[in-house]
């Protein structure tokens, strides 16, 4: 068996596992649905997660540890990870294979020849890190400043640094990177100075352009999502997504690329690629040629995945060790081995030192401008409810990675991707929609805090959700409180009853209580013209028969003795029957007042015991903008949002 | 192509090389990912009980409880015969004291509306203070209105820059959580701590105004202001509230100004129809009798401020101020 097709089958098998993933990630009780499989098992490989995080946090989460495995291969081999394993790269492979039948073997060879904006990726890649690690920034120089040693030491370092640069910039253009970096330096230092407040921020966003976070949220919200429709359901129900259209131009148009240049998304695009490139700087076995002298056939090139030049000077931070130059050299002059190339090997991508400093500064600089909205501070949008366990919200944005696998395992669909509700920088990021769904946040779930790879929305065990035994004192996991608008509520604006909201509450006691008002009905005071002690006869025939029969309506005498309401069993157009056993005593005399008035149970929000499950919004009879809503004021992973003592 | 002998030996020194690289790197990261692997992610976010502060008592014991009643229409005469009726502002302030004037300057409006501390009153309190041989007087408040335009339009900004008073406007910074000892509502709440450093005499100096919610804000109420963060939520329980404030402000003494009184359409007032000329000048090392005695100015009795009898309860101070034997003084 030749080495491609042990690579083709290593393909396949992390394709399908990936997709096996994918679909039992759903909730239910058949044996393909969630039972316990390792579904993050991809997004916990991918190191760009766990750098990404450890920027942001300082930690490595649990599962994220599989990078490391990732890591140490890549340093070992080069980018095995991305012509072996990413089902992504997989994908762009297949599509990449078939454009290219049928061409001939030069036509091929020039498609994958290198490309000089290969690099732009490694750009990519700068500009995500450096987005992540304003906060690490910040903080490396607090400590410092903690210490009055290391404050003299590291102001001695950047004065130096500075110095030199600007030497160095005048004999050395090139060198001016150091400058860069004294800038970066400065800026964490003037920070310091300026209380650090908004002038550094960190802020998760290699989720946008990392591989297997825009895979598993392309499946997980568009191609699933077609799949679950009848017949062949995954879920039960059909699942929406809002903006699900976005992600799937993205996704197509990612494939599609394929037929432009094989591989373009990781050749141009990956950051993930970018970081295996400078991690496999000195791998120990590499592709490379034995011998200086070929036929120039360039066979070899015409399927090279990484377009990496094998022919001549190798560029080993963009093989993707398809092997496939190594399969079709006629002449057996391409090894895999720990020998350098014959004709010389690249080992560093082409980057202008000027792009890669505007990119770096860009990473920084944007993010405290980004937190200039205020969306994590005073101008929070109350309409953004995370899921329950979700961090205080800059924590949170700083762990999201916005793979959609929250969105894909609720088993309501209520949790769904952002647009720019939380702003640019939550682009994508998990928030509740209880209409869209099928319920409200169920009592006795916490799918999406098992799930989340990042803790983004830590971990929950019933009892804390619920607020039980050990955490009796914290109560339960408040996500938001529901608020009703009088001026749309059946019972409050209407006078029809209803308190569908009251009964679905799952609380207990509930959260929603309701006070009984016997209102008049319009036009409903009318003159008796005589009665006896069931049967009452007004002087104008206003009603439609039984229409005050339904069990909600009374009927009250104005004046007189007898002022005890009495349920009404039956109408005509001028007749009301009263309840056999509540007998007017006296009948009413003609002449005398009375009033039909229907009993409501107007709801009202007890917000200490409300969580903002939402089920009382989802169930709402009022469908388009519903009669009680919630939005996220006393949610528990905020003190300033609280609304209590 | 066989590789000759000699150029094996330099691939061998070269993968030896490479391979220290990557062992190096391999090593490196490993210890870094061991360094930060986390198994357990975060937790509920923790109430941080770390960077605690509290205010220390400012109060005087060897001067026991004192008051001074003056009455007269010129604030700056009232507030000299109210300070010499009780042995003068030298049995508080010594020579080299750092005093921190606490005033009343909740909403940006002109001090004829009295809805903030009268700035000729405070700068007569803060040439007595110099007089006395503070080395520095400090005024701040964390306003309801923006701080800039309530300290300008009160005329408290000049009123401090022309006796040389420090005027600190709050800060984000400036704030620091505080929890009161024997209270359920200020915990872990931010605080306007920063302008306490290096202070030793605390000084309120709050006007006598209706206040719809509380019933009145007087000497007590006026250290809302010292109080950052979201604290309209403390609305929800006034009376309790102002009783921890309270117990968390030791003054050294207030002084409750009652010239003119807010009678109704508090705390912002707005028109002069809300004012009231009541001529009276509270100058009190107790801060509950000082309120008790202002509370009838305003045609009330502490039994219309449930917050008087709570602090009176918790022993912040005396209810019946007759007990403080206040000394009457009437200007000439």
């Amino acid at each position: 068996m030749s080495i491609v097709t042990v690579r083709r089958v290593s393909q396949t098998f992390f394709l399908a596992l990936f997709l096996w993933f994918c679909i039992v990630s759903s909730f239910g009780m058949e044996w393909r649905q969630l039972r316990g499989w390792p579904v993050n098992w991809f997004l916990e490989l991918d190191p760009l997660v766990a750098l990404g995080t450890v920027l942001t946090t300082g930690t490595l989460y649990a599962g994220l540890l599989w990078g490391l495995a990732t890591i140490i291969l890549t340093i070992l081999l080069g980018r095995f990870f991305c012509g072996w394993v990413c089902p992504f790269g997989t994908l762009h492979h297949l599509i990449g294979f078939l454009g290219k039948r049928g061409r001939t073997a030069s036509h091929k060879a020039a498609l994958n020849h290198y490309h000089g904006r290969q690099s732009l990726k490694y750009y990519f890649l700068f500009f995500l890190l450096t987005a992540a690690s304003g906060t690490l920034l910040a903080d490396s120089t607090r400590i410092a400043f903690k210490n009055p040693v290391f404050f003299w030491l590291i102001l001695a370092a950047t004065m130096g640094a500075t110095v030199l640069a600007l030497v160095q910039s005048f004999s050395k253009p090139k060198r001016a990177a150091s400058i860069g970096l004294a800038l970066i330096a400065a800026w964490a230092v003037l920070g310091y100075f300026l209380g650090a407040g908004q002038m550094l921020g960190a802020s998760l966003q290699t989720g946008l352009l990392d591989p297997l976070p825009l895979l598993y949220r392309s499946v997980n919200l568009v191609l699933l999502p077609l799949a679950d429709a009848d017949p062949q359901k995954l879920f039960s129900s059909q699942r929406y997504y809002e903006g699900a259209w976005v992600l799937g131009i993205i996704f197509l148009g990612a494939l599609l690329l394929n037929l432009k240049r094989p591989r373009f998304y990781c050749r141009f695009l990956c950051p993930l690629g970018a970081l295996f490139g400078l991690l496999g700087r000195y791998s120990l076995w590499k592709i490379g040629k034995t011998a200086d002298h070929c036929r120039q056939c360039r066979l070899c090139e015409a399927n090279c995945e990484g377009g990496c030049t094998p022919s001549a000077a190798i560029r080993s931070n963009e093989c993707v060790l398809c092997m496939n130059c190594f399969h079709e050299c006629k002449h057996d002059l391409i090894g895999f081995g720990t020998q350098r190339s014959a004709t010389g090997e690249i080992v560093s991508p082409e980057l202008s030192r000027r792009e890669a400093m505007i990119t770096l500064l860009s990473g920084v600089a944007l993010v405290p401008m980004m937190n200039l909205n205020g969306n994590t501070a005073r101008n929070y949008n109350p309409d953004v409810i995370r899921p329950p366990g979700a961090l205080a919200e800059p924590e949170f944005l700083r762990r999201c990675l916005k793979c959609g696998q929250c969105m894909r395992i609720c088993p309501t669909n209520i949790i769904q991707p952002a647009e720019l509700q939380t702003g640019l920088e939550g682009i994508w990021t998990p928030i509740l929609n209880f209409r869209v769904g099928t319920s409200g946040c169920q009592l006795n779930c916490v799918a999406c805090s098992l799930l989340c790879p990042t803790a983004a929305i830590r971990p929950l065990s019933l009892d804390e959700k619920r607020g039980r035994d050990g955490f009796a004192t914290a109560g339960p996991i408040r996500i938001g409180t529901a608020f009703v608008d009088f001026g749309r509520c059946l019972p409050w604006a209407m006078d029809k009853p209803c308190i569908v909201c009251q009964e679905n509450c799952p609380v207990s006691p509930k959260a929603i209580f309701v006070r009984e008002i016997f209102n008049t009905v319009r036009d409903g005071t009318l003159v008796v013209r005589k009665a006896d002690a069931l049967t009452v006869e007004f002087r104008d025939p206003v009603l439609f028969p039984d229409q005050m029969a339904t069990g909600d309506f009374y009927l009250q005498q104005l004046n007189g003795p007898e002022r005890e309401r009495k349920l009404i069993v039956r109408n005509t157009a001028a007749q009301v029957m009263v309840r056999p056993d509540q007998p007017f005593q006296p009948p009413p005399e003609p002449g005398a007042v009375v009033a039909i008035q229907v009993r409501l149970q107007r709801p009202e929000v007890d917000v200490k015991r409300c969580i903002g499950c939402g089920i009382c919004e989802h169930e709402c009879p009022v469908s388009g903008r519903r009669a009680i809503r919630v939005t996220s004021e006393n949610e528990s992973r905020s003190k300033t949002h609280s609304l209590l003592l | 192509m066989k590789p000759t002998k000699e150029s094996s030996a330099i691939d061998r020194r070269q993968f030896l090389e490479r391979s220290a690289k990557a062992g190096i790197a391999i090593a490196g990261v490993s210890l870094l990912g061991y360094a930060l692997y986390d198994p357990l992610g975060p937790v509920a976010s923790e109430t941080d009980t770390g960077g605690i502060v509290r205010l220390p008592s400012f109060s005087l014991a060897e001067s026991g409880p004192r008051m001074a009643i003056a009455t007269g229409a010129d604030r700056v005469s009232s507030i000299n015969l109210a300070f010499k009726a009780i042995g003068g502002i030298d049995a508080f302030i010594k020579q080299g004291d750092r005093v921190l004037i606490k005033v009343n300057a909740a909403f940006a409006t002109p001090p004829f509306l009295c809805a903030t501390t009268n700035p000729e009153l405070l700068a007569e309190v803060c040439r007595l203070c110099f007089k006395a041989g503070a080395s520095s007087v400090i005024i701040t408040d964390n306003p309801i209105n923006n701080p800039e335009s309530c300290f300008a339009l009160s005329g408290i900004g000049e009123s401090a820059r022309s006796v040389g008073a420090d005027l600190i406007l709050p800060k984000d910074s400036f704030f620091k959580p505080t929890t009161v000892a024997g209270g359920t509502l200020i915990k872990n709440w931010p605080m306007l701590y920063a302008p306490f450093q290096g202070v030793n005499k605390l000084i309120g100096i709050a006007p006598v105004k209706d206040h719809h919610r509380s019933g009145a804000s007087m000497s007590m109420k006026n250290w809302y202001g010292l109080i950052g963060g979201r604290r309209n939520i403390f609305h929800q329980n006034i009376n309790d509230f102002i009783m921890e404030l309270g117990l968390m402000v030791k003054p050294t003494l207030v002084i409750l100004d009652g010239t003119m009184t807010m009678m109704t359409n508090g705390p912002t007032g707005g028109s002069l129809s809300d004012l009231k000329a009541t001529n009276t000048m509270i100058v009190s090392t107790d801060q509950v009798a000082a309120d008790a005695f202002g509370a009838t100015l305003l045609g009330r009795t502490a039994r219309d401020l449930p917050y008087l009898q709570k602090a009176e309860a918790e022993g912040v101070g005396t209810i019946d101020f007759e007990l403080l034997r206040p000394v009457r003084v009437q200007a000439v």
